[in-house]
Order: C-alpha cells, then structure tokens, then sequence
C-alpha cells in the first residue's frame, strides 16, 4: 500500500470571521507554505469588518465575553500538538492558552477595579466606568510569535474592543492557526482579524486609517517606521502604543496596563433628588 | 422695570505691576533676549501688563530647573511632604481668592460671578484633592511601586485660566513630578499670581516654572528634549501637531481637545431645568468650553415649547462689564475669537439656518458677541459640525431616542453629551451609546476634582480628575 | 385673548369635571428636577441688588407684605395696632408707602376693617380651618362667608392636602370651586402649604390645580408647618403662574409666606420674579410677602439708604 498523501493547509488571511486569499492574490514562502501576502486594501477590508464588529461585541455582556475568550482558551489547549508541530515549543503554547485564560477572566472585572463611584462635593450621582476604544490596530511582535499575538489580541478585545492585527511576517503561521482556533470559538467574526505579509504594507494603511481609534506598535522593531506611523496616527488622534522594548519578557504577568491602555473612560452624572 | 444698578466688584484687591517676568527656578527672571507682549482686558481693551515672552533659551532654563528640582528635591521627597506643599498651595488661593477671582476676570473677561463661584472654588479643591493623593499613591491601584515621570511640559487654554493650570500641576506635583507650565498669551496673569503662591507657600525653587508666551514658546517646551511627559489643552488642530512631535519619542502625552456636545432633551425632560441646562450649557463661559452643549438636539414633538422657553430665558441673559457681580455672559477673550465665531455664524446664516439673538445692547469697546441660537440646522451646516467656542448654539430636533444617539455620535469629536429626561432607563440607555467622555444627565456642565474628565476620538486622550488624573503622571 | 387661548382655556376648564382627567392633565405635566431648581434659585439669591435699584426693591417690598398676625392671641387692640402700621409703616417718613394687606383670622376682621377703610390697604382674612383645613366642608365655607361678610376682600383658603396627597384631586379641586364661590368678590388666594407637598412635581400639580379650580392667587404656607416659603418652591409657582398665563390668558399671583424675615431675603424674591416671569408679576397685586417682622427690616434698610446711618430696633415701631 502506498504512503497517504496529506492534505497540506492552504494559510489565507483572516477577515469578517472568513479565510480568503489577499485580494492581491499575491502570497510569500515560509516554513514551505504559501502565505498570503497582504494589501493596503486587505487592510482597509479588516477595518471594514472590525468596524462592523464593534456594535456587537462592545454591547456583548462582560461575561458572555469572558465565555468567549476561556473558549478560546480551550480551543488552543486542544491544539497544541498542532503549534507545537509548527516550531511553536510547548511551554509557548501553554503559557498562551494561560494568557487567553487570565484575561477572559478580566471581562466583568476591569470595570469594577478601573472605574467607580467619585464622590462629587454635591447632591449628584457620579460614576467612571471604562468602555472600549473602538477599532484598534495592532502589530504583533515578531517573536514569540504564538504568546505575543496572545498577549496582544486578548488585552485589546476582552473589553469590547476589536482588532486587525499584523502577525509576525517571519513567523505567520502560528498566526493563522490561531485565527482557526478563534474561528471556532464563538467570536464573533471581525472581532479579530488577521493579516498576513510586510508590516510596512499594510501598517501604513493602518495608522492613517481615519477609521482607526487605536494603534499598538508593540511589533514595530525599526524605529524611523515606528516613528512615521505614530505621525500617521496623529492625524486623527489615535491612541497609540508604542513599540515593546527588545527585551520585553512575554512570560511575565502582564498587568493590567495593555487593556486600560485601549479603553476610554465614560463618566455619567446624574442629579439626586426627589 | 426693576433695574438692577451697577455691581461692580472692586479692582482694588489686584495689585497688578506694569511688567511680569518669567518664573523659573523659584524667582521672577527677565527673557534672555528681552521680548515681551501686552495682556489686556478684552472688556475694554485696556493694557493690564507687560509680560515676558520666553524663547528658547529660556524654555531651556526653565526645563533644566525643572530637572533639577526632580533630581535633587522634588522627587526623592516623601510623599506626605508633597501633599503639604500642596494642602499649602490650596489654602492660599482659598485665602487669596477674591484677588484671583477679580484678576481672572480682567485678564480673561469671563464673569466675576463664574470666576466666584465655579473657577476659582474648583481651583482650591483640585489642589486640595490632590495633596492628599501625594502620599498615598502606592494605594491608587497602578500596582504597588508607581513612579512619576520627571519633568512634564504643560500648556494650557485661556478658557478657564487658573483652573487648567490647576488640573495640570495638582496631579503632576502629587505624583511627583516638576512642571513647566506655559499659560495661554491672552491669559497669563492669574498663572503669574499663582507663581507668587508658590513662592509664599516656599515650595522648592524649580518644582512650578511658568514660562509665558504665544505658540512659538509653546512649540519650543512641547519640543524640547530634556521633557518627559506632554500635556495639553486646546484645539484639536494644535493637539494633532503636539502628538506629530511627540512621535517617535520617550514623551507620554495626554490631550484635552475640541469638542461639539449633544444636549438632548426628550419630550418628557423637566422642561425648565433643561431650559437652565441648555442656557448653562452653551452660554457658561461665553460659550469658550471645550465641553459646551454646542448643538442642541431636541425632541421634535417639543421643539417648539422648549425654544420658546429658550428665547424667553435667553432674553433675561445679562451681557456685559466682567467685573458687574449681575453679569451672565462676559467678553470674547479676544479680537481672534470674537473674528473666529463671527465667521462661523456668518458661514450659518450664509447656509440658511435662522439666527436669533435676543435684543442686547453690548458696549463700544472691547470683544463682544450677543448669545445666539441658530434653527432649521441639519448636520451638514458648518455650526452643526465645527467647534465655534463662542456663544452660539446650533439647533436640531430628532424623533427617537436611536436618531438621537446617532446625531450625537456623529462627530470627530467625543468629549461631553447632555440628556434631559425623566426616564430613567432611557438616561442609561443613551448614556451607553453616547461616545463622549462625560455625560450629564439631567444637568450640564458639572465638574468637579473627583471626577475625570477628557474625550473619545478626536476630543484627545487621557483623562484629568480623580484617580484617573494621576495616571498621566505615572509610570505605570 | 387669542383663539387658540381661548380654546384652550375651555379645555382647562372641562378638566375639574372628572377624576381621571384632572389626575392624566396634572402628572402629565413636565417634571421638576430637584437639584437644578435649587441651584436656579440659588443662583439667582447672587444677584447683587445695589443703590437705586435697592431703593425701589425696598418701597415695592413694603407695598407687597401682607402684614399678618395668626396667632391665638390676637386681640382687637393688637389687630388694631397692626392695621396702623399697615397704613403708616414708618410714621416719621410720609414717603413711606402703606403695605399691601393685613392678614388676619375672621374673627379679627371687623376691627381691621374699621381702621383700613378707604386706605387702598387691602384686607386678608384666613378662612377654611386654617391653618390645618381638617373641618367638614360646610363649615370652611361658612367660615369663608362669614369673612368676606366681616369686611375682608381677599381670603386665604388652605387646600386640603390630605385629600391631594391620597390623590384624590377632584375633592381639593372642588373645594376650591366651591370657596371662590363663598368669596364671592373677595380675592381668593390658595394655600398649597407647600411643605407638607414632599415634591416640587407635587407643587406643579398642586399650583396647576388651584389655578384651573379659580384661584387669583397661589400662597406657599400657612406658617404653622415647619417648611415655609423657599426660594425654589416659589420659582416652582412662578414658572407654573407663567406657564398657565400662557395657556389661558388669565393672571394669577403669587404668595411666599413665612421665613422671609430680612431685606435681602426679600430682593432675592424679587429677583426671582422679575426673572422668571418679569415685570407683570412685580407689583402688589400679583405678588405678596405674607410676613410680619420683614416689614421692621425694610423699613430700617430704607432708613439706612434715605439717611446713610444704619438703624436699630428701637426706630421702630412693634406691634
């Protein structure tokens, strides 16, 4: 009997919750797969699906988003041997499906520890609570390339917001089959979306996307780059996050700072009265 | 008639020099190459000082004092000490605040009963509010060893002068940085007053420098490489370049911007409280706030009472000498705005709203702009879409609460939002949707120093006030 | 009168009819916030009143108070006394103008009568078991004629605020009705008693519901419940007064009584007046101070402004 011929995976982008090939139809090598290569209009297509996103998933209950992301988080556990075939080693893996675990946890308790009452000198009602930025952009680090697209999706989205992400263009892969887990785990599509490619492609697109509220350029390792898109993304006053440093310890409890640093904070007031 | 008689407050309690210098370093210093510019009342357009014009030189010497205070003084002091400094700081304009009232609304042109009643009284509390944080700042939930940042660069808006400043150095001190504040050019007395407070409150020389001066100074403090943390106040035009400057570098930057609130006011509102709302909400201030309920967003099936009732209460709107304790509505802060908000209202009736003003005589000299109301505008008309910083309301009328959200949320800005409502599910229900940073329901244009305050989208980032306020401070 | 208030007026008018249509017409009227009430109020008590125009605050205070006296004790000597004062306040400046009213119990009204006679000085009478109106209603009214019969030409009626409380609308409304008819030519003014009303939603309604009952005049208190005349309560009234002209076509006045004691309590009404309503309402017959000692303090304020030195108790007179 001959050898079984395997069925290799096609590595597409992840946009709208749907796998399709860069409109450019172009794709690049690694790791012996064809990845596609993503456009400036691939990325303008993600926001479109981001912004589309946004109403559902801010307005998601904090606990059915916390259900979504600990799914995640079993969706990833149950196919580590598949990271791990890709060159991801397994304390990467487990440390991502921990990360996916902590924050989903975070859903229904930011607003609690990050906002508040504030006891106004008068007769009203006043309270901080945090709400989503909106659409955010963001570039994942280079390396590790499973924990720190972790890392830097689950802070962004467990509190409504959503995202198009850069993966790491050296290491994609991992990235993909991240946005595969996610595609089973409940997530709405367009909460996150993934792209494939050169960062100074699609970035650009980004950080002058007028649709865009937010950039994190934890991935940007060239700093004149980093530079040019925080330009870019003043023009209509992203929030930005600047680059990581080099020596960024992704294993480390990561605080809460990577998700207040993407959340307004609404403040109500009301009168007390009869 | 009941006339009210002329109430003017004294100017005696001002003892104002004919010339200011820089404060840097703890002492008043000449501008290294002299210049100078001239602040007058916008009231009358009378010369009330001299005052320095910083330029590069002297930004330096004020960011290099400002260092050296946090190196060698300022930060390695115990937080319970900063928060004396402060406590001092806050009782001395509580104990000087006549004389600082009555000189903000010289320099400013707001009225005294405002600058009385709401500025400088905030002004205290944000000082008081924030000495107590000094030392306490471990417990402010940024984790167990937060650290400020060094040497932060302010620049504030001639808007509410004394108060900005407040908002910028109370939280900057308390975290324990060292600032260098540059004021407004329209309004640097009350900042030069408050740099004699320091001096009488002995706070360490180089902890507060005020360098006076117009956009250039300001350019070359937000610029300058020895500053660590910007933070800004103004028009979203100038935000956009702070943050083009600050790319690239270690700055951490917090924006107070532009805005072009919703007032929305249903059909079952208290009529007569959103009637004093709108009325606070666009004419507070002459209409120069960022947060200023500047379009007007009413239910149609009540549209026609409530600006009836707004033109009944608009006419009772007293305009006119800053320092009459009767005043309502001050003078433009200056000939550029009083310029800006003409334009802007011409542009209005140019595209076919109705403009409105209730009869007002306004005097001969000075910068003056009746308070105005515009009808019939949609969201395409520039005064539903531009921030005019003046007296002037733009009307619009909705039918359900989902327009309502909809036109309100339509803008690149997203700083403040008004509802009037009895029904309570409905206040919580738009206070959900509306992206602005603060929303008053059933009242307007409330501040106070617990309390954070800053916008969505293009309004600017970070918030000021209340735990929130020190986190621009700190290294977290 | 234009049609369309004409109309309406009509329409108002058919509400007293029914239950139902008195409660749906009163809660559907727009609610009062509370805290932004007081704070107009407060702001307005900022209003700095000086020279001139205090000089004219003053002399229009005086010819608003409705100078009272309800106590137990009342005798003719006192009454008698007071209705003096009521036509000379300060008997060494003839420029002194006389006060609105005097405010007395029926029984008191004959010998004030005597004295206020011919004067212009009006002559108030409580009526209806005041202060707690707890009296079958043939008894009020016949308090109420017995008043009117005595010489007083306006009477202050209490509404029954049990009855508004229980939201039983049309028994208050009727009674009303029915004590306007007992005045006869008398000026009828309505006691809310403002604060046993909770609310400022319940001083609209109860305003609204004495106005469309007949009433010329709306009064805060009785002066025997703790919570008099406050600064935002009458604002509540003013706004209602004004709101109901609008309506109708028809004027009614206002009375805040009990607790406004100085000149600057005064001025503060007074700018409150002329700022919600404006200058319609500033005279004394569409608006009243019931008080007693606040005359003592205007008239030594307007010693003070005529003179320059400042008075003392012993200037003037007690009665």
């Amino acid at each position: 009997m001959s050898e079984r011929v395997a069925v290799r995976k096609t590595y597409k982008l992840f946009i709208g919750g749907k796998f399709p090939r860069s409109e450019s139809g172009r794709s690049y090598l690694v790791q012996s797969s064809n990845v596609s290569l993503a456009s400036r209009k691939d990325a303008r297509d993600a926001v479109v699906a981001a912004r589309a996103a946004v109403k559902g998933w801010a307005g998601a209950t904090a606990y059915n988003r916390g259900q979504i992301l600990y799914r995640a988080a079993e969706m990833l556990e149950g196919r580590r041997a598949q990271f791990v075939a890709l060159g991801v080693p397994g304390d990467e893996v487990d440390a991502a499906v921990d990360r996916w675990v902590w924050y989903a946890g975070w859903a229904d308790k930011l607003a609690q520890v990050y906002g508040g009452a504030n006891p106004v000198a008068g007769p009203y009602f006043n309270i901080s609570a945090p709400e989503p930025t909106g659409v955010i952009a963001v570039v994942a680090p280079e390396r590790p390339a499973l924990l720190g697209l972790v890392s830097v999706i689950a802070p962004a989205i467990v509190t409504g917001n959503t995202v198009v992400v850069a993966a790491s263009p050296s290491e994609p892969l991992a990235a993909v089959t991240l946005a595969e887990v996610l595609a089973t785990s409940d997530l709405p599509g367009g909460v996150v979306n993934i792209l494939t490619g050169a960062i100074t492609e699609t970035v650009p697109a980004l950080a002058a996307h007028m649709d865009v509220n937010a950039i994190d350029l934890t991935g940007v390792i060239d700093t004149a780059l980093a530079t040019d898109l925080e330009v870019k993304a003043a023009e209509n006053l992203k929030r930005v996050l600047r680059p990581a440093s080099a020596d960024h310890d992704w294993f480390a409890d990561p605080g809460l700072a990577r998700m207040t640093a993407l959340l307004e904070t609404k403040t109500v007031w009301h009168p007390k009265g009869v | 008639m009941f006339e009210y008689a002329p109430a003017p407050e004294s100017r005696s309690v001002v003892d104002l020099k004919p010339s200011y210098g820089l404060f840097i370093d703890g002492a008043f210093v000449d501008p290294t190459d002299g210049d100078s510019f001239k602040s007058i009342n916008p009231a009358s357009e009378e010369v009330l000082a001299e005052i320095a014009e910083a330029g590069a030189s002297d930004v330096e010497r004020a960011v290099r004092a400002a260092r050296k205070a946090y190196d060698k003084v300022w930060g390695p002091m115990p937080g319970r000490d900063r928060a004396k400094y402060l406590y001092r700081i806050a009782r001395l304009i509580q104990e000087r605040s006549r004389e600082l009232a009555v000189l903000e609304s010289l320099d400013n042109g707001k009225p005294i009963r405002e600058s009385r009643d709401v500025d400088l009284p905030l002004v205290a509390a944000h000082f008081f509010y924030y000495a107590g944080w000094a030392d306490k700042l471990e417990h402010a939930g940024f984790g167990g060893n937060p650290r400020p940042i060094g040497v932060a660069a302010q620049v504030i808006p001639w808007n509410f002068p004394l108060l900005m400043l407040a908002w910028k150095i109370a939280p900057a001190l308390a975290a324990g940085n060292t600032v260098v504040l540059k004021p407004a050019e329209t309004t640097s007395l009350t900042a030069l007053l408050f740099a004699e407070i320091c001096q009488q409150a002995d706070l360490p020389p180089g902890v507060v420098n005020i360098v006076t001066g117009a956009g250039d100074t300001g350019r070359a403090l937000v610029e300058h490489p020895g500053v660590d943390k910007v933070a800004f106040t103004g028009s979203t035009d100038v935000g956009r370049a702070i943050a083009r400057s600050v790319a690239g570098t270690r700055k951490k930057l917090t924006l107070e911007l532009g805005g072009k609130a919703a007032n929305i006011v249903f059909d079952d509102a208290p009529i007569d409280q959103a009637v004093e709302g709108i009325v606070n909400g666009i004419f507070f201030n002459q209409g120069h706030v960022c947060c200023a309920g500047s379009r007007l967003l009413v239910q149609e099936n009540v549209a026609d009472r409530v600006l009836e009732s707004l033109k009944r209460r608009m006419a009772q709107l007293r305009v006119g000498d800053p320092l009459d304790k009767n005043t309502d509505v001050g003078a433009i802060n200056s000939a550029a705005q009083l310029e800006r908000i003409r334009e802007l209202s011409d542009a209005g009736s140019a595209e076919g709203a109705e403009r409105w003003s209730p009869p007002c005589e306004l005097p001969d000299r000075g910068f003056w702009f009746a308070p105005t109301i515009f009808t019939g505008v949609t969201q395409a008309h520039r005064i539903a879409r531009e921030e005019i910083f003046g007296p002037v309301l733009s009307v619009l009328t909705f039918r359900t609460p989902a327009e309502a959200v909809e036109k309100a949320n339509n803008t690149p800005y997203g700083l403040s939002a008004g509802i009037w409502t009895d029904k309570g599910s409905r206040i919580l229900w738009m206070a959900d949707r509306l992206r602005a940073g603060v929303v008053w329901a059933n009242t307007f244009n409330k501040f106070d120093p617990t309390s954070p305050f800053g916008g969505y989208k293009e309004s600017g980032y970070g918030r000021e006030g209340g735990r929130h306020g020190l986190e621009a401070y700190l290294n977290v | 009168m234009t049609a369309t208030t004409t109309s309406a007026r009509s329409e108002l008018s058919e509400l007293g009819r029914s239950e139902t249509a008195l409660r749906t017409f009163l809660h559907g009227l727009p609610g009062v916030d509370q805290v932004g009430a007081e704070q107009r109020a407060a702001q307005l008590g900022t209003r700095s009143i000086k020279t001139t125009a205090k000089a004219q605050a003053i002399d229009l205070a005086i010819r608003m108070v409705d100078l009272t006296t309800l106590e137990g004790a009342d005798t003719p000597g006192k009454v008698r006394a007071l209705a003096a004062k009521a036509l000379r306040p300060d008997p060494a400046d003839p420029s002194c103008p006389h006060v609105g009213a005097v405010c007395v119990y029926p029984a008191m009204v004959p010998y004030v009568a005597e004295v206020l006679r011919g004067s212009g000085v009006h002559l108030a009478s409580v009526a209806t078991a005041f202060p707690s109106g707890q009296a079958p209603l043939e008894i009020k009214l016949a308090d109420t004629r017995a008043a009117v019969a005595a010489g007083a030409d306006e009477i202050d009626m209490v509404i029954n605020r049990g009855a508004f409380l229980a939201g039983r609308y049309k028994e208050v409304y009727d009674e009303i009705v029915a004590t306007k008819e007992a005045s006869g030519d008398a000026h009828l003014k309505v006691i809310l008693e403002t604060g046993e009303l909770a609310t400022y939603d319940n001083v609209r309604r109860a305003s609204w519901l004495a106005m469309l009952a007949g009433g010329d005049f709306i009064k805060t208190s009785t002066g025997k419940v703790p919570i008099t005349a406050t600064l935002p309560v009458t604002l509540v009234m003013l706004e209602a007064v004004r709101d109901f002209r609008e309506a109708t076509g028809r004027q009614v006045g206002v009375k805040p009584a009990g607790g406004i004691k100085t000149t600057k309590d005064a001025i503060k009404y007074l700018v409150l007046v002329n700022e919600t309503v404006g200058t319609d309402w500033l005279d004394p017959d569409w608006f009243r101070f019931g008080a007693s000692s606040l005359l003592n303090d205007l008239l030594m304020q307007r010693t003070k402004l005529t003179t320059g030195t400042y008075s003392g108790p012993d200037y003037f007179t007690l009665d």
